[in-house]
């Protein structure tokens, strides 16, 4: 067997039998089980670390006094619920295309816990714009554009549990997906295409950004907490998928021998 | 790559530029709806008729910030402009926290035949520069930044800087 469970020879092309598709979710399994835990306490050290600094240890914003720390819990879900569309993406590509079995359970474990990453971000941008702006909403690009992503990961949610076969569920919800991905470049340029309401880029990874270093450091754990609380989410999501299956089929091979 | 996967691949990349040049194409011509705000010289050039309703962005101008209180309502008037043009604006009722000269904003309302620009209601645009309160301090008295004069300089200038306290 392969060991590169991505490479296309790995999944046998068409007619698969039950067993050699299976195959790569199970080795997934045994993977993914023993680095839950890490994963697990990796991220809640780093979220809770991020967010205590940032709420009670970094300082107030010259501008915009403490309202600005919301940023803290703003920008890490902004930057996750765009980043597990991209992988919401990729695992549509690897579906669509190669038809790979563990794809088709990342795309339907990644929606719900994007989808909650992106609720985060519009929240919690909502009430830093009532302090800050005067409104909690605005019809602005940037605002838009993350407001249609969320519509997106929902409609991913219902698309891929709307069919009785699992597989044109799958299909019609990977198109759904890479149609979508348009949108985030839309999200990220927003501020620089448009005139909009919501500021420009402060974090540029060509140098240029514009914060302080005592309040970067919360910013980049924070981040780094809520990346892997998404990463924690799904791949504890792919397992419980994975098992459900696997106990669904046992139970269905013990009922037709009896 | 089996042929089938192969010709899966090249729909693919098809639909994909497809959509992506339908999109780019879009935004294009949808531009000007896009954007959230006018700029000043935008709505100069355009000449929107008195009573449409649009809305005006730009920096508060330094020095032109006037209020009057009638009857308990502050009326406040200021000029917004964007460097190259500016707009007279009227507005009664409360500013947001934020609203100070230099600072951005946006103004929903109408042009008056008097040619200014009477807001009902101002929403702060704040910047995206994020300091403790004591570097802005540090960088205005080294005479690197005023905030009323547009956003501050890179941040691996002002990083380094030495400060009292960076706590608050």
């Amino acid at each position: 067997m392969n060991e590169n469970v991505l490479a296309p020879s790995a999944v046998p092309a068409g007619g698969a039998s039950w067993l050699h598709r299976y195959a790569n979710p199970g080795r997934f399994l045994r993977l993914a089980r023993p680095c839950l835990p890490w994963l697990a306490g990796f991220s809640l050290i780093l979220t809770v670390t991020g967010l205590i600094w940032g709420y009670y240890f970094a300082p107030a914003d010259w501008e915009q006094g403490d309202a600005a720390r919301i940023m803290y819990v703003h920008v890490p879900a902004a930057w996750v619920a765009m980043a597990g569309y991209a992988a919401l993406a990729v695992a549509s590509f690897f579906s669509l295309i190669w038809r790979h079995p563990l794809a088709d359970i990342a795309a339907e474990e990644i929606g719900p816990v994007g989808a909650g990453f992106t609720f985060v971000c519009l929240v919690s941008g909502a009430l830093w714009g009532k302090p800050m702006w005067g409104a909690y909403w605005v019809w602005d690009a940037r605002l838009t554009s993350v407001l249609v992503l969320f519509f997106l990961y929902l409609g991913h949610i219902a698309l891929i549990r709307a069919f009785d076969n699992p597989q044109h569920g799958h299909r019609a919800a990977a198109i759904l997906a890479l149609v979508g991905a348009v949108n985030l470049p839309i999200i990220v340029f927003s501020v620089q295409w448009w005139n909009t309401l919501h500021q420009g880029n402060t974090i540029s990874i060509s140098g240029g950004s514009k914060i302080y270093i005592t309040m970067l450091y919360p910013l980049l754990i924070s981040s780094l907490g809520f990346y892997l609380t998404f990463i924690t989410l799904v791949v504890a999501r792919m397992s419980a998928s994975i098992m459900e299956k696997k106990t669904r089929n046992l139970l269905l091979a013990a009922a037709e021998r009896s | 790559m089996t042929p089938r996967k192969k010709r899966r691949l090249y729909l693919f990349a098809a639909c994909a530029i497809g959509v992506g040049s339908a999109t780019a194409l879009s935004l294009t011509a949808l531009s000007s709806t896009l954007t959230y705000f006018l700029s000043p010289r935008e709505v100069l050039a355009k000449n929107p008729a008195p009573g449409m309703s649009f809305r005006l962005g730009g920096i508060v101008q330094v020095g032109t910030v006037a209020t009057t209180v009638v009857g308990g309502t502050p009326t406040t008037h200021f000029d917004v402009t964007d460097g190259q043009a500016s707009i007279p604006v009227t507005f009664s009722g409360v500013l947001p926290d934020l609203f100070r000269e230099g600072q951005g904003v946006v103004a929903i309302g109408s042009m008056t035949s008097s040619n200014t620009f009477s807001a009902d209601e101002v929403l702060a645009k704040h910047g995206a520069s994020y300091m403790p309160k004591d570097v802005e301090q540090a960088l205005q008295n080294a005479g690197k930044w005023n905030p009323k004069f547009g956003p501050p300089p890179a941040a691996s200038t002002w990083n380094t800087l030495q400060v009292k306290s960076s706590s608050s």
